[in-house]
């Protein structure tokens, strides 16, 4: 599969060998957000000052790390043409009955443990999903809006949960250890790079190496592609299927993990609510929502945006009421782009310039 | 083939089963549940009193279903109902506040004509949508997912967040009477836009149109249909659906806010689903969804007389009856062809 697609790849590079590096870039996707995420920037900076202060940056930084991975996750399923919206319930679920587990048996150790123990929860979960949606052949979005429900029952009903104010000293201590501390000269405000930061990065590669160089990542493009296709060429799609999301239940319950240590307290409902902005930011990136089509950069920057919106328009001057209607704007124009865009790619004319896209 | 015959007629036990199983699933599960009621806690869940609580208390999510359904049958889907809702009773709650006079009484004849603009404002968000997805090409989950943000943002800038209430009384008091001393004003016109919408779907071409372009769009376009304007339609109509389901929340609150209601938006997908609506599009009855949303009234009611059962219970028994009335579907309806994700 990879070795065909790079051959095409080849193929294609010399037809358009005319191209321009511009050209190139004009076709991207990413570029157009990348664009739009720069004026931002730029426009929050003038007004303020304080965008491209060290501390802001750090803030920011630390804001993309619990969306950052909740979009990895998103990012994988819309790509194999499914949709999760079960992902904060998961989290919050395996997250929560870790934290309270450890604070049962009075847990003392280092994070590792209940890291460990969330990612276990999470396949858990997950694997349950891939039941449903590889086995059964189920559609994704109900059986992920069934167990969403499922999992808030269980964690509110079963396991009663409250607010837990107390985190085991482990994951306190790895929370609100930093890697760095940016100081705003101005303000003399700081800002801690937590060490998940290091968590995040290292998902982001892994799963970069795994949909760029195996066949299993190849498998999900190509399952989001077209299925049948994907199952003539050989691929295992419902293990392909189950297995992803194994993954992403592991990838979310690790952010749920991270959430928690970063605000020093298990709150068992406030992830809950986040699927939506998620799933946008992803698409936003330039992910079809239709599967097969997308890249992890593009997800990133959709994810970035999204909250950069959600943080820094008080530096704007703008106040807090009016977050939804800016967020619920760059939805709407920012795929409203990119579905023109596709729409262009897609008429009769531009034909030539679809294949090119493709390869 | 013999084999398979025999397979077959044991497998259709009834020939009116086997003609719309998934509706019958629902039927049996609502009689089950009745039963598991009046065998367990008898005199407090029949009661007229009960019975007329839960019929004021579902048309504000049942409302909204409707028109979620409308936009699934056509392979979308309308996730801005809970937005268009408030926008919609915020606006008429200032409308209700300005007219309001210093003694708290306002004039009769405002009410319906509150209603009437309620209605229009619905219609007017739902053509946005309908613009969005016709015109732009969004996909319709990500056009309402964020015109739904949109509208509860407009919401919080208006209100900062807080309730709009101090409108006089009477408006709550005319929704929430009984006509006859009986029947719920809200279930009134619950029934009246469930018989529209019926009308709408099943006596009409815009109906069959609308189950073409759920079954393939492709089609549909080349039989000439003029998919544009019929998208618009359709998400319109939810508009509408959501605009009234907000007038009734107005009332049953006797204040708007900008996040009311904010579960109903995948619990009317829940339900929409439940009620056997094909989330792919083209299948789907308005009899389902209305059984689902007196399955899903009924649990919750029934699970709140037992003090003892925490009521947070009730998501996790909606998750697992729409999975399991799903891996019902997929055991029974295995052997057709079945095409999943379309383009």
């Amino acid at each position: 599969m990879k070795r065909r697609s790079f051959r095409i790849c080849c193929r294609r590079r010399s037809v358009v060998e005319t191209k321009t590096l511009f050209q190139k870039i004009k076709h991207r996707n990413e570029s157009y957000i990348f664009v739009v995420l720069l004026a931002l920037c730029l426009l929050i900076e003038i007004r303020s000052g304080q965008f491209f202060s060290p501390n802001n940056l750090v803030d920011i930084a630390s804001a993309l790390i619990v969306p950052g991975l909740f979009a990895i996750g998103a990012f994988l399923v819309i790509v194999s043409g499914g949709i999760d919206v079960s992902f904060p319930a998961l989290a919050s679920l395996s997250v929560y009955a870790t934290t309270k587990f450890l604070l049962n048996i009075d847990y003392q150790g280092g994070v590792w443990l209940p890291i460990l123990i969330a990612l276990a929860i999470g396949a858990l979960l997950g694997a349950f999903n891939g039941l449903f949606i590889g086995y059964f052949k189920l559609p994704a979005l109900i059986v992920t809006l069934g167990s969403s429900s499922v999992f808030k029952g269980i964690m509110q009903g079963a396991l009663n949960s409250k607010q837990l104010t107390v985190i085991p000293p482990g994951m306190r201590q790895w929370g609100t250890s930093a890697l760095f501390i940016a100081r705003n000269p101005v303000s003399g405000l700081t800002s801690r790079m937590p060490f998940a930061f290091l968590a995040f990065l290292a998902v982001l590669v892994l799963v970069h190496v795994m949909l760029r160089y195996t066949m299993f990542g190849r498998g999900i493009y190509a399952i989001g592609g077209s299925e049948v296709s994907a199952h003539r060429a050989g691929f295992n799609v419902i293990r392909t299927k189950f297995i992803m999301y194994v993954m992403v239940g592991m990838i979310a319950s690790l952010a749920g993990v991270i959430r928690v240590c970063m605000m020093q307290q298990a709150h068992p409902t406030n992830m809950l609510g986040m699927e939506m902005n998620i799933i946008a930011g992803v698409v936003l990136g330039g992910t079809a929502i239709v599967g097969g089509r997308g890249t992890l950069l593009g997800c990133m920057l959709g994810t970035l945006l999204i909250v950069i919106v959600e943080n820094s328009l008080i530096l704007l001057g703008v106040p807090t009421s009016w977050k939804s209607v800016f967020t619920g704007a760059l939805i709407i124009i920012g795929t409203g782009v990119s579905a023109y865009q596709v729409a262009l790619a897609n008429s009769p004319r531009r034909t030539k310039t679809k294949i090119w896209k493709a390869a | 083939m013999m084999e398979q015959k025999i397979k077959q007629s044991v497998f259709r036990f009834g020939n009116l089963y086997a003609k719309d199983r998934h509706l019958w699933r629902l039927i049996f599960f609502i009689v089950g549940w009745m039963i598991f009621m009046a065998i367990t806690r008898f005199d407090k869940f029949y009661t007229l009193l009960n019975f007329q609580t839960m019929a004021a208390q579902f048309p504000e999510f049942g409302l909204m279903s409707l028109g979620v359904m409308l936009c699934m049958i056509t392979g979308g889907i309308d996730l801005s109902v809970v937005g268009t809702a408030n926008l919609t009773s915020i606006l008429m709650a200032y409308l209700l506040i300005s007219r309001t006079n210093s003694a708290g009484a306002i004039p009769g004849h405002l009410i319906p004509l509150v209603f009437l603009f309620a209605l229009c404002i619905g219609a007017v968000l739902g053509i946005f949508n309908g613009l969005l997805i016709s015109k732009m090409h969004i996909p319709p989950i990500l056009a309402t997912l964020g015109s739904g943000e949109l509208f509860t943002g407009i919401c919080m800038a208006m209100t900062n967040g807080n309730a709009v209430s101090k409108f006089s009384r009477r408006y709550a008091q005319t929704i929430n009477n009984r006509v006859f001393d009986l029947i719920p004003v809200q279930l009134i016109f619950f029934i009246i836009m469930a018989l529209i919408i019926w009308f709408f779907l099943s006596r009409t071409v815009f109906g069959t149109k609308l189950y073409m372009l759920g079954t393939s769009a492709t089609a549909a376009k080349f039989s000439g249909l003029k998919i544009d304007t019929l998208l618009i339609k359709t998400y319109m109509i939810s508009g509408i659906c959501a605009a009234f389901g907000g007038m009734i929340m107005l009332a049953n609150y006797n204040s708007a806010r900008a996040d009311y209601g904010t579960v109903y938006t995948l619990q009317c997908v829940l339900i929409v689903v439940l009620g056997g609506v094909s989330p792919t599009g083209g299948k789907g009855k308005i009899s389902g969804v209305v059984l689902a949303i007196i399955l899903l009234r009924m649990l919750e009611t029934g699970l709140n007389r037992f003090p003892a059962i925490s009521s947070y219970y009730i998501s996790l028994i909606w998750g697992s009856v729409l999975i399991l009335v799903m891996v019902l579907n997929y055991f029974t309806e295995n052997n057709k062809s079945r095409r999943r994700h379309p383009r």
